[in-house]
């Protein structure tokens, strides 16, 4: 007899099981082996507390339900709040850096007929405490490290700055209230409403060939070169994350893309995102969080990278049938 | 670190079928990109390279409402779908560069020239009833100008939806307006204008950046 599942969510059966099994274990022992050790946080939060941490990942929760006292519990989103309140009540007397990792599963709404699942396996890792650019280096070279080792083989990482396009917003003295329609389009990358609300808000014309070009900005180094003065803080630090990638042997496979924006609002710097060629779309994602903890009361420096499991396993999939 | 493979080039490209299939296949031919077998084989779906042209490893034509589909998921880097099939499912995930400015279209409300059942539904009724093959953009441009309005979704040809009574009047797209002329109906209100658009797949956007900007900035060359 067939019992059905709701939308987005699936079983999990033994041939895939240890594929998957096997591919965490990996994950696993490259994180560990770094000195990533792993953690468990409960699947419900309250609601007050992903607020306090960003109101978007509150948000994003799609399932929400009430306790015993009524008190509002949120089915998590995302690992990273969850965190941020674990260290800053876990871990408050101990002196950084503190090196976490998780494997876990997160939740989220899905519209019908769109192939997304409702419920995601997300491994990742949270470094806390050191700053920009060591602390990006580390993280991005350790999660492209993990994913060879796991048997990935054309990986990439994206690499943007969470908060370029609001400098280049500034410089471009683009009026305030104008601001939110441009970074939508931008994040959206509708560039085809981006250069009609350019011309409509009657930006310069080198303003608006600016505003277009430098966020779709993406390759190697020489990009930076080319994004010049306007953004110029956003690119010494990227500058200087690619240069410790390259001391590590990791740069090669780096996309630097300075449109690159990602959904949540905690992100203060570099902002991460992993692909392969073999799939079409991002295989996790991530970032540096310098403001989530101090929000716990915690003020440090951070940044992790979660990346979705199901989908690196469909990606290795894919792979092995391309070769 | 070893064993970095390579990134093939070479982009598929999605091709609209239908209204925007002819202006499509011109555009390919003024970008050097060698269309003679599609034009050749109207039930094929899938035309492989080699000697393609012009960036182009392989395309494949569909109906426009499956392009953003096929380039959310990477089984198309680019593709040329409408605007208004872009409007109805918002939250795919694809990259949209270019206003090809072809295949100029309006999204409107219509109803039965001379009768004014939409107004006397709303006003006695205090709803009307649509008929759209696109709900979403019908069920926003309702909400928007705080109206309630029951959206009934059809298939096939929306215009006979008010004439049988089916509904008070209908969300469709017009092109030059012929069809509801020659239904006994008229234009009451325009939504959005609509146009061709080249939308990209996020990834692909980022790993074979090159090939896709040279593609964008020929198509900037030939259309001005």
């Amino acid at each position: 007899m067939i019992h059905r599942l709701p939308p987005g969510t699936r079983d999990v059966l033994p041939a895939e099981m240890r594929e998957l099994r096997a591919l965490s274990d990996r994950l696993r022992a490259s994180f560990d082996g770094a000195g990533y050790g792993e953690v468990w946080t409960p699947s419900v939060e309250y609601e007050d507390t992903l607020r306090r941490g960003d109101e978007r990942a509150a948000r994003a929760g799609a399932y929400r339900l009430f306790d015993e006292h009524g008190r509002v519990l949120v089915l998590r989103s995302d690992m990273t709040v969850s965190i941020a309140r674990l260290v800053a009540t876990r871990y408050g007397g101990v002196r950084p850096p503190v090196r976490l990792c998780y494997f876990a599963h997160s939740h989220r709404a899905v519209e019908r007929g769109r192939g997304h699942a409702r419920e995601f396996l997300q491994g990742g890792i949270e470094l806390i405490g050191p700053d920009a650019p060591e602390g990006d280096a580390e993280v991005v070279a350790l999660v492209l490290g993990a994913l060879e080792q796991a048997g990935l083989r054309r990986h990439r990482i994206g690499i943007g700055d969470g908060s370029l396009v609001r400098e280049l917003l500034g410089e471009l003295e683009v009026p305030h209230e104008r601001r939110s329609a441009l970074l939508e389009h931008l994040s959206r990358r509708d560039l085809v409403a981006l250069e009609f609300d350019a011309e409509a808000i009657g930006l310069s014309p080198a303003a608006r060939e600016l505003l277009v070009t430098v966020p779709s900005l993406r390759g190697g180094p020489e990009v930076l070169d080319r994004a010049g003065g306007p953004v110029a803080r956003a690119v010494e630090g990227l500058r200087e994350l690619y240069e410790l990638l390259a001391e590590r042997d990791a740069a090669e496979r780096v996309i630097l893309d300075l449109g690159l924006v990602r959904e949540l609002g905690y992100y203060t710097g570099a902002v991460l995102e992993v692909y392969d060629p073999a799939v079409g779309y991002a295989l996790g994602g991530g970032g540096r969080y310098d403001e989530l903890l101090g929000r716990f009361g915690t003020p440090l420096a951070a940044c992790g990278i979660a990346l979705d499991l199901q989908r690196v396993h469909a990606a290795q999939a894919a792979e092995e049938r391309l070769l | 670190m070893s064993g970095l493979g390579p990134i093939a080039g070479g982009l598929t490209l999605a091709v609209p079928r239908g209204a925007l299939f002819e202006e499509t296949l011109e555009l390919l031919d003024a970008l050097g990109i060698d269309t003679s077998d599609v034009r050749a084989s109207p039930r094929r779906l899938l035309f492989p390279g080699p000697g393609l042209g012009g960036g182009i490893e392989r395309i494949v034509t569909m109906r426009p409402s499956d392009v953003p589909t096929y380039v959310e998921w990477g089984a198309a880097d680019l593709g040329v779908t409408g605007k208004d099939v872009l409007l109805e499912s918002p939250d795919r995930e694809v990259y949209e560069l270019l206003d090809l400015r072809y295949g100029e279209c309006r999204m409107v409300v219509a109803a039965r020239a001379g009768d004014d059942a939409l107004e006397e539904s709303l006003r006695r009724l205090g709803v009307a009833r649509v008929a759209t093959k696109y709900p979403r953009i019908a069920t926003g441009h309702f909400t928007e100008t705080g109206r309630q309005a029951d959206i009934v979704e059809v298939k096939g040809s929306v215009e006979l939806a008010p004439l049988t009574g089916l509904v008070d009047a209908i969300v469709d797209l017009t092109a030059t307006g012929r069809t509801l002329v020659d239904n006994d109906l008229e234009v009451r209100e325009e939504i959005v204008a609509s146009t061709a658009r080249l939308i990209a797949n996020p990834v692909a956007h980022k790993l074979k950046a090159a090939a896709i900007d040279e593609i964008v900035r020929r198509i900037r060359g030939v259309r001005g």
